[in-house]
């Protein structure tokens, strides 16, 4: 660890997960800011070299921007805490429920906020019960139209608005290609928006929030990825009422499950105001085109110091037994 | 809208605007701890700058996106193409690219010539050259081509490229206007649908089966652009061991495809790679060793020796050629002169046809080894093509699956191939995909057509469950390669 100063850090990124892509952009843009910032930083991948490498040369911290899992599912993290390498974002067992969609959605009604419906099914009950059986009855229940997600992931990957009860059970084959669980969600009709919220605990503080309009109307990954194809509006064209609701759902988010450093939350605000949320990220992207970077922005914060600061503060921290962390792979 | 000052910001006070957001949900800037407790952005020993911008508000990130040419609106992020990002990690069996095995080549003898060549022929070799390319090579490369029997050549009409692929884009150029139709079989090499597309063309897919270009689909489809009062510009293909289909256009077929082309005033566009990397025969004479006048070829030594040469060529008649020679002058001034010298000094100086048996030999093991996992592995109903020769195989998978949306699955299985769609410019082909055996050792082609298959037997009980198919009754049962290879279009 350096002497003076938090002044190096590793930035991982890439993985084996279906977001590398993502992750490897998200990733240059990271250590792109942090040099800019004075923070020496190397980019590493998720691989057998990884551990070795933080051993032999001991960084401040590392920033995780892999997207998916291992990155977000409290593996990697797991490892981490496990092995001392202090790192910048949610702890890992508050990264498996903020991971996994239905489980947010659960802890996020509990704590008072709307949700859409849903339900989240494993391909096995389909097949013990009959998918024709069940799919009626989730139609009748949620009605139409319907988002169909994997229950994990994110970048859109496999996101579909389904219109018509026929097109559901190909749909279904599509999204269970992403992952075993597919949650299916009633569509809430509304504006986009994305919440980024950093810090931690009483310190957590919302960013202005990101209202999106992708020029195809669906932000699917080639809106999301692709530069001119979707209008940013941030602060979001909110009336000042919805936007304090925004903020404090995705501050009540990142607290209620635990989350650390940095988190972005997806909603939808209806005709009415009502704020829905959707999924909350603990590696948000952050690449050219994603939210978070865009609020920061906005917030007339400089993003190399901004992650230079999480940094800091991830370098600070102390383990469970009051020690300062320290790499001991 | 009112600014905050830097001497604001020092002070750990954010600036207004954000004291008022972060009011709203009862935030209240504290005094600055002595020990920093997490994140907090306003520290005043790393003090942020303030920036200068005003906030983003309705911006699309591209202050461009206006001006665009049409040609490029389809080029935009592609999920497709981001779930091959895992290949590049060796837990991935990548049977996805199509990679010439150049470790096999002798490097040490070809770094010692490329030095020697320098040494030699340096104020050549790092200079610029002729438009139309060296002509020491454009010599040359006649030898090549009477290899598959094209020997009423000249020198002359041989445009040097960079790669086969500049020679296709400049081909586009001369000869495309938008919405002009172009013949090309289907499937379709992708690089190709590419040129055609970014030259706004129109293209009609023209069915195959095991022998290749299938004569009668092609009279059909120029029957009917006859009829429709359209002209096809060119048809495109590629004879010898196709890339994706991995069939070769059959020899009788070669003079029927001429002949229609005689009786339509079509004009042929070659393109063969793959030509010397037959594993059973001897090369079939080439359209163009034909067709004359009435035939483009283009030829490269991407496969034959490097593909990061980038150094391909177009034959064509003289007027063709000329207008080919100014639009590479104005893409690119000229062909890399020391990409060319290598090339030249490889041809003269090692004996680059025993390498290509080498090669040949190298990649029949490979097909072997991808033939036999298929037939020992894949569920019934899948099928595929022989090849021959070349790269590739050209799989058709049973009950409906969709090669791309089972792709994420795929990545899942530490797999990758090529989906199918990627090879048609109308939206077919999503029950194929593309297998490549050119580049993964025999063991791990096995590997990966056994991931593969797992992963085809998991999408087929999916849609068994949701679609009600029976997966032994898709794509009509065994009919595993050999004898009754299907045709890649074949249902």
């Amino acid at each position: 660890m350096s002497g003076a100063g938090f002044e190096r850090a590793v930035v991982l990124a890439g993985g084996l997960a279906l977001e590398r892509e993502v992750s490897l952009r998200s990733g240059r843009r990271v250590a792109d800011a942090l040099r800019h910032a004075g923070v020496e930083t190397a980019v590493l991948d998720a691989d057998a070299d990884l551990l070795p490498a933080l051993a032999a040369d001991p960084v401040d911290a590392v920033f995780i921007a892999l997207h998916g899992a291992t990155g977000e599912d409290g593996s990697l993290r797991s490892v981490f805490e496990l092995a001392g390498v202090p790192f910048v974002g949610t702890p890992a067992e508050r990264c498996r429920i903020a991971w996994d969609k239905p489980s947010a959605k659960t802890v996020v009604r509990a704590a008072g906020h709307l949700t859409p419906d849903w339900v989240a099914l494993p391909h096995a009950t389909f097949r013990e019960l009959g998918a024709g059986a069940v799919l009626d009855l989730i139609v009748a229940r949620l009605g139409l139209p319907l988002m169909l997600k994997p229950a994990q992931g994110g970048s859109a990957l496999g996101v579909e608005r389904i219109g018509a009860a026929t097109d559901l059970p190909s749909a279904m084959v599509n999204c269970f290609a992403y992952g075993d669980t597919v949650l299916i969600e009633r569509f809430v009709k509304g504006t986009e928006v994305a919440v980024s919220v950093l810090g931690s605990d009483e310190e957590s503080r919302a960013l202005p929030a990101v209202e999106i309009v992708p020029a195809s109307g669906v932000f699917d990954y080639a809106a999301r990825y692709t530069a001119g194809m979707t209008a940013y509006h941030t602060p979001a064209r909110l009336a000042p009422d919805v936007t304090e609701r925004v903020a404090q759902l995705a501050v009540d988010i990142h607290r209620a499950l635990g989350l650390r450093d940095l988190s972005r939350t997806d909603a939808i605000v209806d005709a009415e105001g009502g704020v829905h949320f959707l999924e909350v990220n603990v590696s948000p992207g952050m690449t050219q085109t994603s939210m978070l970077p865009m609020s920061i922005a906005a917030a007339r914060l400089d993003l190399g110091q901004a992650l230079r600061a999480m940094i800091a503060a991830a370098a600070s921290r102390t383990d469970m037994l009051g020690n300062k962390s320290t790499v001991r792979v | 809208m009112r600014t905050a000052t830097e001497a604001q910001l020092n002070a750990g006070q954010p600036p207004p605007e954000i004291t008022n957001h972060l009011m709203a949900f009862n935030y209240q800037p504290k005094a600055r701890p002595a020990v920093h407790p997490g994140l907090d952005f306003q520290r005043t020993t790393d003090p942020l700058r303030l920036r200068t911008e005003a906030p983003v508000r309705g911006h699309s990130l591209d202050p461009f996106a206006d001006r665009y040419a049409e040609r490029t609106h389809g080029m935009t992020a592609s999920e497709i193409r981001a779930l091959f990002a895992v290949v590049s990690r060796p837990e991935v069996v990548s049977l996805a690219g199509g990679m010439p095995a150049v470790t096999t080549l002798p490097l040490d003898s070809v770094g010692s010539m490329i030095g020697e060549m320098v040494r030699r022929l340096g104020a050549h070799a790092l200079q610029y050259g002729s438009g139309q390319g060296d002509p020491r090579l454009r010599e040359q490369i006649l030898q090549v081509m009477a290899l598959e029997g094209i020997t009423e050549a000249s020198a002359d009409e041989v445009v040097v490229t960079v790669g086969s692929q500049q020679g296709l884009d400049l081909i586009s150029r001369v000869f495309l206007n938008p919405g002009d139709v172009v013949l090309a079989e289907g499937p379709s090499y992708v690089g190709a649908l590419g040129t055609f597309q970014a030259a706004q063309a129109h293209v009609v897919h023209v069915t195959m089966d095991e022998s290749g270009l299938e004569p009668d689909a092609l009279a059909a489809a120029l029957g009917e652009l006859a009829a429709q009062g359209r002209r096809a510009k060119f048809l495109y293909t590629v004879p010898n061991y196709h890339n994706p289909a991995g069939v070769t256009l059959g020899e009788d077929r070669r003079a029927q495809v001429l002949a229609l082309a005689e009786a339509h005033d079509l004009l042929v566009i070659e393109d063969n790679p793959y030509g010397l990397l037959g594993f059973e025969h001897e090369p079939l004479r080439a359209l163009r060793a034909r067709g004359t006048n009435r035939v483009i070829y283009l030829g490269s030594f991407s496969k034959t020796f490097a593909p990061g040469l980038r150094v391909g060529w177009v034959l064509a008649p003289h007027a063709v050629k000329d207008k080919l020679v100014l639009a590479s002058e104005a893409q690119v001034l000229c062909p890399p002169a020391l990409s060319q010298l290598v090339v030249a000094e490889y041809l003269e100086s090692q004996p680059w046809l025993e390498q290509v048996k080498v090669f040949r030999e190298l990649y029949r093991e490979r097909r072997d080894a991808a033939l036999d996992a298929l037939t020992a592995l894949m569920p019934a109903g899948v099928r595929w093509t022989r090849p021959e020769g070349g790269f590739y195989v050209w799989v058709t998978l049973p009950g409906g699956l969709d090669a791309k949306a089972m792709q994420p699955r795929a990545v899942h299985a530490r797999v990758a191939y090529v989906p199918g769609i990627g090879f048609y410019a109308d939206g077919q082909g999503r029950e194929h995909l593309r297998l490549s055996y050119c580049f993964p050792e025999p063991d791990r082609i096995r590997e990966g057509v056994r991931r593969l298959a797992g992963v085809i037997e998991e999408e087929l009980e999916l849609r068994a469950t949701f679609l009600g198919t029976d997966p032994s009754r898709a794509g009509g049962g065994q009919s595993h390669g050999q004898a009754d290879t299907p045709a890649p279009d074949l249902p």
